[in-house]
């Protein structure tokens, strides 16, 4: 059989070209690999090279000729033995040249060519389908009687780990200084004395490599728990953190992914100005692919980095070092582990809701308080988990309530909460009472100055205010 | 062993390991440079098999990208075909294999099928991702296949991670991280060499210097042009290699393999090749010229080189080479057919695949 040579696309966009010359004649002979001619596209001009062996029979489109559609039959290449003679009468004239028509359905092309990329198919013509609904399990009943224990969130985050160690040996710890300096925090205080050097490793400072080697790990299977000093690193190692950890499962079709949690304080500590004092929530919250924790309580921080490290996905778990020596009881249990993706109603209230995460609960329940006096009841709502997000719980609420303030310590433009108050808007109006307000990080970077660092954070009376002008009062 | 000739790649340094050294002690001794073993015949003939696979595979990617069927970028690897499958001979069960974008060679050459990667090239269910990923994003649990990475560099630092895993379960499998001329100026791959010393971690670092950075050639990019030197800082040995012939990629990957698995940590190849076509499909690649690469491919191909001992030994006649031509051809019609009749992913696929 002849075979067809075809215009050729020589980039995601060409969809015509000029054939400026031919390098074989009718009758020459070709192997793959050669030259046999030359076209011009709107970037560059590009060569033609033979795919297949054979003699040229018959050059169907003259050189020079302009506007010649992709996939329009060029030339007819001869095996051997074959004559010119039996090329049909199927060889079509040279195309013309104001056809709009891709010539991309001719026979040659399979029926089915370029227009895939133009045209809408049976596939891309369907609707898009429902973003499936994603089942969040509640929180574990606590047994009537269980001892409840005081600890810090740095005491719980140790324990999580420390338990999760003991549990799955192909769990480990990695980050600057977690082995030997006992963390530059202290979280991983004593772990090294417990699993030894192979499973908690000091990395050198290193973010976008070391990353990339926990995310290569965990693609082997491993579950490492990547520690950054703090989260302003990990710009450094966002890279591997998006493009390595999120993306696998999806471009591998669910062949591998990465069971990986980073984790590390985020946010401004105090006093360490703006290159160490970022709020990354709203950044990680947007990569599909990821799930995105922020604790408040000592009692979520363990069960929710227990359910990190279990989890086959990647986890971005933000901490706050601030909050890392605040004291919570805990429910002394075996195994408490706590769902991923569900709110926890932190106080039941009938006015107003206010919903909040990691330390800016801390301005929240404040706030709270002091709005009690005032004989403003508040339901307040710790999100824990950015991503996926409980909106269920929060428009629960908002349906009882009609008022939404969010807070948060993250700069203000797409904020996570100006994601809550578009999706609160979208998925329940008609209950709102007041426009939802976003309390936020001001619009600068974090300055040193003490009296500038407070202006920039959000602060208790903001929320106060907020509340009550949602409120009308 | 016998001392061999080995055609070196043109306008470089002479072939293969006897070129050069890094300041690292244990290296010296651990390889026996210029000397590696002949092939014997079933070594040739399934190297001439295998890259011939690559070659045919790769022309018709070309061909279905030029008809539409293949949408956005495609790297492809024609010239560089002897690196791979030398590399893969030296290779175990267990083993991982890691590369960049110019994948498919990597792929076929670990085993993986003809008809997934063309299928996944086309956007296809039956391919690798299930249509999801296409040219520079396909992954083989099955056949140790990580990879496929669009991000210049990042498989450098995976692939690490990779010989991390080895070395916690204490296994003595080996990870290959392959990467260009270009990826080796990227940051992150001395990161990782820092570490994968550091740590001994089991991984042949594969630097496939094709000489040109998409367009940039890499006397205009880099400072130190002899990349096996790139370790020299971390205490890396490492060797360059004829990376047009298969037996002297071979025989460097077995020493280099060994290497890794007798716990002496990383272990930097240096494979000089060269890509005949442009660096994607619409590179008309002018910032070389035609007598170059002409000159490659008349005096250097990998394949020509196996063909001509094949025949020249006895090895095979024209008819028997004709013959496993065209079982590759067949193999290849038959992904190419696969990969165009092949439906679309179901648009339920949309939302699968992005939690567990």
């Amino acid at each position: 059989m002849p075979i067809d040579i075809l215009m050729p696309a020589l980039s995601p966009t060409m969809e015509e070209g000029t054939l400026s010359k031919w390098l074989k004649q009718e009758g020459d002979k070709v192997t793959s690999g050669d030259v046999i001619a030359e076209i011009e596209t709107d970037k560059a001009t590009m060569e033609v090279e033979a795919v297949d062996e054979g003699v040229i029979g018959k050059l169907l489109v003259p050189a020079g000729t302009e506007n010649v559609k992709v996939n329009t039959k060029i030339a007819v290449l001869l095996a051997e033995g074959e004559s010119a003679d039996s090329i049909g009468s199927s060889a079509p004239a040279a195309p013309k040249a104001d056809a709009d028509t891709p010539a991309a359905t001719s026979d040659a092309a399979g029926g089915k060519a370029r227009q895939s990329a133009e045209e809408p198919t049976a596939a891309s013509d369907s609707k898009v389908p429902a973003q499936p609904k994603l089942d969040v399990a509640s929180d574990p009943d606590i047994p009537a009687g269980t001892e409840m224990v005081t600890m810090t969130v740095r005491e719980a985050l140790r324990d999580a780990m420390a338990e999760e160690m003991r549990r799955d040996e192909d769990v480990f710890v990695m980050g600057e200084e977690v082995a030997e300096y006992q963390g530059a925090y202290k979280i991983t205080q004593g772990l090294l004395q417990e699993f030894g050097p192979r499973r908690v490793v000091d990395t050198p400072i290193t973010e976008h490599g070391f990353a990339g080697v926990g995310v290569g790990a965990a693609m082997a299977g491993l579950k490492p728990i990547v520690e950054f000093m703090t989260f302003n690193f990990a710009m450094q190692a966002i890279d591997h953190i998006i493009n390595s950890a999120a993306k696998t499962l999806y471009m591998s079709g669910g062949q591998m992914g990465a069971p990986i949690v980073f984790r590390g304080p985020n946010g401004a500590a105090a006093r360490v100005a703006a290159q160490h004092s970022q709020d990354y929530a709203a950044w990680y919250s947007q990569i599909p692919g990821l799930k995105v924790v922020m604790p408040y309580t000592a009692a979520d921080a363990k069960g929710l980095l227990k359910a990190a490290i279990r989890d086959p996905n990647p986890v971005i778990f933000l901490e706050n070092e601030i909050l890392y020596g605040h004291s919570f009881e805990v429910p002394k249990l075996d195994d408490f582990v706590l769902p991923i993706g569900k709110a926890r109603i932190h106080k039941t209230g009938k006015d107003v809701t206010i919903v909040s995460w990691g330390i800016g609960m801390t301005y929240s329940v404040k706030a709270i308080a002091e709005l009690e006096k005032e004989g403003i009841d508040v339901e307040l709502i710790d999100l824990r988990t950015i991503r996926p997000m409980d909106l269920p719980t929060v428009i629960e609420s908002v349906k009882k309530t009609g008022r939404l303030v969010t807070v948060e310590e993250g700069y203000p433009q797409s904020s996570v909460g100006t994601e809550i108050a578009t999706r609160v808007m979208q998925q329940a109006f008609d209950y709102l009472d007041a426009p939802i307000l976003t309390i936020a990080g001001k619009d600068v970077p974090m300055p040193y100055a003490a009296n500038l660092e407070k202006l920039a954070l959000p602060n208790v009376g903001e929320v106060v205010q907020a509340v009550k002008t949602v409120c009308y009062k | 062993m016998a001392p061999t000739k080995t055609a070196s790649v043109s306008g470089r340094k002479p072939a293969a390991r006897s070129a050069t050294k890094t300041s690292s002690k244990p290296a010296k001794k651990d390889f026996n440079g210029g000397i590696f073993a002949e092939f014997n015949k079933d070594q040739e003939l399934t190297a001439y098999r295998d890259m011939l696979l690559i070659r045919r595979f790769e022309e018709k990617a070309g061909q279905l990208y030029g008809m539409g069927f293949i949408g956005g970028f495609c790297h492809l690897y024609i010239g560089q075909e002897a690196v791979v499958v030398g590399m893969q001979m030296a290779l175990k069960e267990g083993d991982q294999v890691i590369t960049g974008y110019r994948d498919h060679g990597h792929m076929l050459a670990t085993g993986m099928s003809a008809r997934g990667v063309m299928a996944e090239l086309t956007g296809r269910r039956g391919g690798y991702s299930k249509g999801k990923g296409g040219s520079m994003h396909m992954f083989s649990k099955e056949k140790q296949f990580y990879g496929g990475h669009g991000i210049v560099g990042a498989q450098v630092s995976l692939g690490t991670g990779l010989a991390f895993a080895n070395k916690y379960r204490g296994n003595d499998n080996v990870s290959t991280a392959y990467f260009g001329d270009g990826a080796a100026n990227q940051g992150q791959v001395y990161e990782s060499f820092n570490m994968a010393n550091l740590w001994k971690l089991p991984v042949v670092y594969v630097i496939e210097n094709n000489r040109y950075a998409m367009g940039t050639s890499v006397a205009r990019a880099s400072a130190q042009t002899d990349f096996s030197q790139r370790g020299a800082s971390f205490g890396i040995p490492g060797f360059q290699v004829d990376g047009m012939d298969v037996r002297a990629v071979k025989a460097a990957a077995d020493e280099a393999v060994a290497h890794c698995r007798a716990g002496k940590g990383p272990i930097i190849l240096e494979m000089l090749t060269y890509r005949y076509r442009g660096h994607s499909m619409s590179d008309p690649a002018k910032y070389r010229s035609k007598d170059e690469v002409q000159k490659m491919r008349s005096e250097h191909d990998p394949i020509e080189q196996v063909r001509a001992r094949l025949l020249e030994k006895g090895w095979a006649t024209e008819d028997e080479l004709k013959a496993i031509d065209k079982d590759v051809r067949d193999i290849v019609a038959d992904s190419a057919d696969f990969a165009q009749a092949d439906p679309e992913p179901d648009v339920s696929e949309l939302y699968t695949d992005i939690l567990l």
